[in-house]
Order: C-alpha cells, then sequence, then structure tokens
C-alpha cells in the first residue's frame, strides 16, 4: 500500500495498527475460552497432587455416570434425527415451490425466533402445554385420551425429547434450506427427459448431494442439544439425570467430592461434542462441492 | 403433483401446529391464575415483583455491555483479519466456533476454576469482579454469531478500496474504523446485537454458577415455586424474542432494499 503511494509521501513512523486492533481479541481468547478449556482437559488427567494418571476418566465408568451420559446422548440423538427430518421435510415444503411465495419468508422468520426460544422459559412453555394441567393434556382428556394413565410423562426422556424438538426443528430449517436452495431445477429436467422415476431421480441424483448436509445439520443439532441444560433443569429439576445436569450439581456441591472427577465428566462432553462438530465440518466442505 | 404439493402442506401445516399451539396453550394457561375466569392477574403480579425488576434490569444491563464490550474487541479483529492478516483466518474461524463444541456449562466450570479467590486472577473475591466475569462468558456465548454477522458485512463491503481511499485522503486507522467501516456494517452489527440480547436476556448457566442476580435465575425459582407466573413470564420471554428476531429481519431487509 505504501509502495503505491506518490513519491513525494514523507515516511510516517508505522504503527503496527493490523496487531494492536487484533491483539485485545486474541487476548480474550485466550483468557476466557481457551485457557479455561485447556484447564479441565489438563485437570481430566492429573490427580490430585497434579501429576499424571488416567484414573479420573476411569472413575467416569461407574453406573451412575455412565448412564447419566447415556441418557443425555440417547435425548441428543432422538431429538437430532427427529429434528433433522421433520425440519427437512418442511425447508423442502417451503423451498422447493408449489406453495404460495408468501410461505417461504414466514417459515424462514418463525424458524429463527423458535430456534432461539429455549432455555426456561420453553420448559415453561411446555408445562403449560403437556404438563398434568397443560391445555393440550386437558384436551386429549376431553378426547378420552389420559396420556398421564397412559405412561406419559413431560419431565422424562420423551417430554424431554419432545421439548428440544421446539427448538431443533426451526434450526434444521435454517442451516439446510441454503443447501435445498442449492438443488437446480435443471438437474430434475434433465433426470425426467433421461426417463429416470421419481424415486430415481431422489436416490441416485438429488439425496446424494443434499446427504452431507443433511448428515452436517443432524450432528450439529446433536451438539446443541447435548450441551443444553437450562430446559432440562427447569423442566425436571434434578429428577432427570442427563449430564449436564450431573455437572451443573457437581459444580454447585462437589456432590462427587472429588474435583478431578469433575474435570474428567467436563472432558468427556467436550470430547463428544468436539467429534460431532469436527464431522459436520468435514461433512459441509463436501458438501459445498455442489453449493457453487 | 398434486399429491405432492398435497405433502408441502401437511409438512407447513405440521410445522405450524408444532410451533403454534405451546404458545397458545402457554398463553391460556397464563390467564387462569384466578379460578374460574381468565385475567392478566399472573402478569400484573409478576410486573409488581420487584425481584422481577430488578433482575430483568440486571440482564438488560448485562447484555448491553455484552454487545458493546464484544463489538469493541470483534469489529477491529474481524476489520484488521479481512485487510491485512488473512493468514490468521483459519485460527480466528475455529476460535469463533469452540463455543458451539465446549458447552456453556464447561466453561463456566473452567471459570470458577481459574478465576477462583484462590487464583491468581481471582476475579470472584468481588462483585464487580464477577459481573466482568459474566461479561466475558456472554461475549464468548454470543461471539460465533456476533463475528458471523460482522464478516459477512464486512465481506459485502470492498474493505480493501475503501481503507485505501480514505489512507490516500489522510485518514488514520481509527478514523478509518470509526467513520467509514462501522457506517457501512452498521446493519449487521445490529443483527448481531439482537441476537445476543436475545441470547444474553434469558441466560441461566453461567448466570446461576456465577451466583448473579440475573433474569435466568430468577425465571428458574419462580419456575419452581409458582404455578402460572411462569407461563406469563415465558409469554414475555418469547414476546422479547419475536421483538429481537423482527428487529433484525427489518434491519436486514432495510439494507437489502438500499443496495439494490
Amino acid at each position: 500500500m505504501v509502495s503505491n503511494a506518490s513519491p513525494a509521501s514523507l515516511p510516517r513512523p508505522r504503527v503496527p495498527w493490523a496487531v494492536v486492533g487484533v491483539t485485545p481479541f486474541m487476548i480474550f481468547a485466550v483468557l476466557f475460552l481457551i485457557l479455561p478449556t485447556l484447564f479441565l482437559v489438563v485437570g481430566a488427567f492429573q490427580d490430585v497432587s497434579g501429576s499424571f494418571t488416567l484414573a479420573n476418566l476411569g472413575k467416569l465408568w461407574t453406573p451412575t455416570i455412565l448412564s447419566s451420559y447415556w441418557i443425555s446422548i440417547k435425548v441428543s440423538v432422538a431429538s437430532a434425527v427427529m429434528g433433522a427430518v421433520i425440519g427437512a421435510f418442511i425447508a423442502y415444503a417451503a423451498v422447493s415451490g408449489g406453495l404460495p411465495r408468501w410461505i417461504r419468508p414466514t417459515v424462514m422468520t418463525f424458524s429463527g425466533v423458535a430456534s432461539q426460544f429455549a432455555g426456561v422459559p420453553l420448559a415453561f412453555a411446555f408445562l403449560a402445554t403437556l404438563g398434568r394441567q397443560g391445555l393440550v393434556t386437558i384436551f386429549l382428556s376431553f378426547l378420552g385420551l389420559n396420556i398421564y394413565a397412559q405412561g406419559f410423562n413431560l419431565l422424562s426422556f420423551w417430554g424431554l425429547t419432545l421439548t428440544y424438538l421446539y427448538f431443533q426443528i426451526p434450526l434444521m430449517v435454517l442451516i439446510v434450506s441454503p443447501a435445498i436452495e442449492g438443488i437446480k431445477k435443471e438437474w430434475r429436467e434433465a433426470a425426467t427427459i433421461l426417463g429416470a422415476s421419481n424415486w430415481q431421480y431422489w436416490r441416485h441424483i438429488a439425496g446424494p448431494v443434499l446427504l452431507p448436509s443433511f448428515l452436517g445439520a443432524t450432528l450439529l443439532l446433536f451438539a446443541n442439544a447435548f450441551g443444553a441444560i437450562a430446559t432440562a433443569y427447569a423442566l425436571t429439576g434434578s429428577s432427570l439425570n442427563i449430564v449436564t445436569i450431573l455437572l451443573y450439581a457437581q459444580i454447585r456441591g462437589d456432590v462427587l467430592h472429588d474435583q478431578n472427577l469433575g474435570y474428567a465428566i467436563a472432558f468427556g462432553m467436550i470430547v463428544i461434542t468436539g467429534l460431532s462438530n469436527l464431522c459436520y465440518i468435514l461433512l459441509r466442505v463436501r458438501s459445498e462441492r455442489w453449493l457453487k | 403433483m398434486k399429491s405432492n404439493r398435497l405433502g408441502h402442506w401437511l409438512a407447513i401445516l405440521i410445522g405450524t401446529l408444532y410451533f403454534l399451539v405451546p404458545l397458545a396453550a402457554t398463553f391460556e394457561f397464563s390467564l387462569r391464575k384466578v379460578r374460574g375466569i381468565y385475567s392478566f392477574e399472573a402478569y400484573r403480579v409478576v410486573l409488581a415483583d420487584p425481584q422481577f425488576q430488578a433482575s430483568f434490569s440486571f440482564s438488560v444491563a448485562l447484555a448491553v455491555v455484552t454487545i458493546v464490550f464484544g463489538m469493541a474487541i470483534i469489529v477491529p479483529m474481524a476489520y484488521f483479519v479481512e485487510l491485512r492478516l488473512r493468514k490468521l483466518r483459519p485460527f480466528i474461524e475455529f476460535v469463533t466456533l469452540l463455543p458451539l463444541v465446549v458447552p456453556a456449562i464447561v466453561i463456566v466450570f473452567g471459570y470458577l476454576r481459574l478465576y477462583n479467590s484462590s487464583s491468581l486472577l481471582p476475579l470472584t473475591n468481588s462483585s464487580l469482579g464477577t459481573n466482568f466475569l459474566l461479561i466475558c462468558g456472554y461475549v464468548t456465548l454470543a461471539l460465533p454469531y456476533m463475528y458471523r454477522s460482522i464478516e459477512t458485512g464486512l465481506r459485502s463491503i470492498d474493505v480493501r478500496t475503501l481503507t485505501e481511499a480514505a489512507e490516500s485522503l489522510g485518514a488514520s486507522s481509527g478514523t478509518i474504523i470509526w467513520r467509514i467501516i462501522l457506517p457501512n456494517i452498521r446493519s449487521a452489527m445490529l443483527s448481531g446485537a439482537f441476537l445476543t440480547f436475545a441470547i444474553v436476556i434469558g441466560e441461566f448457566t453461567f448466570a446461576s454458577l456465577l451466583n448473579r442476580p440475573a433474569f435466568g435465575p430468577y425465571l428458574q425459582l419462580i419456575g419452581a415455586n409458582r404455578a402460572y407466573e411462569p407461563a406469563a413470564l415465558a409469554v414475555m420471554a418469547f414476546m422479547i424474542t419475536w421483538a429481537c428476531m423482527g428487529i433484525i429481519q427489518v434491519v436486514s431487509r432495510n439494507t437489502a432494499a438500499a443496495r439494490h
């Protein structure tokens, strides 16, 4: 840039503004994001005196902790897969044409709102809907279906999954719509001219193109549900033993009486969400080839 | 094709029901406080609760400080990375995605161990220090969204040309950011700001574990102790989210219209 300036311009003392501008962010990222995470990861491999050990990770293999991971994984997988399938259908219906024009922006706006409506208020909303006194519960019992007598409980695996779907479905709509938009009309036309059936078109053309985006988005939904706590905590208190609530209780009252075991639980969570995000990124790179 | 379109309508219908029924149920529930009639009594009780007022205004203040602090460190970073330090981009991408990988509860656990009263930097010793820690936590939560909207804003203008034009007219880096770049990415910043507001206002995990009297822990407390007030609070929280998202839509639509 300086070399482009006219020869008349005098050399002035150069302050490295770029470095000055980036430094505050770097300091922040190290202090409040990287160091705290590293601290827990390192702590997971240390005993009380600070020397290296694998004992903390070994202690994760106890029934309480394993079952809490397992329930978390089950809820996250169920809400991610169901959210991804339903969300993909809605996105396809809204994006691919055939419906009135106003449907698309409306669906996107409502998805933006609903995907952010999580946390404690979401738990309240579902208590008012499917709780024992909830509107839908009462409505269904008018129709002669007492869901609680049938064994349904909002404070359970299915209750939490249904609640998480409220933000998982719209999140899927938002993430997967660009990929569905990337499907070109000409592909369908070309396939039809060559004599392909609807099934063959999906099996050999649209399906393989969409699959990486779809799987990637599912993994993102999984990580999203896995790290969530506020909704579950407000909904079930500590009666549903998911891993975030276990860690919350551990931080709050040190219930396990073992600091480094807490680090190990946190480390296990990072590994799980980290792996699913890594796969997401790999799949996204793959899917972007088609969306240029 | 007729049956195909029917399937589309069905998908939209199911989505709409899933979205609207809980809202309608929550609203109906919130009106039930006085036995036998519908009334806004639950709303009146909540709004008159001094703890509601205190925790809500505390969270609004937190959100505002989070937005200002976040923008102050993210905008210059994003600008210089776009302009001169492209090599840093993979690292920045990694850092800004990290909060989506590391759950909030893990980050706050790290804070509590790293900055507790017996550490080198005992931020949790004073309420000012703890508030600062809470704001830092919120900036990390909002980081993926703030960075992405600012980056999108910066990419949609020609940062390099604008900067070179301003430099050749003798503007300093500070002037360029403040008077050239900021006005051009204003709508991107507003989007990031309102999204951040929606995230921070009812946040529970950080505020609860750092023991700050914010709106999220207050919501949880009311939820554990009252019957109808939580529904009223959920309706209000939903309207806040709605307002934030609505403003983002309007802002981005206006910008798109202005560009055409």
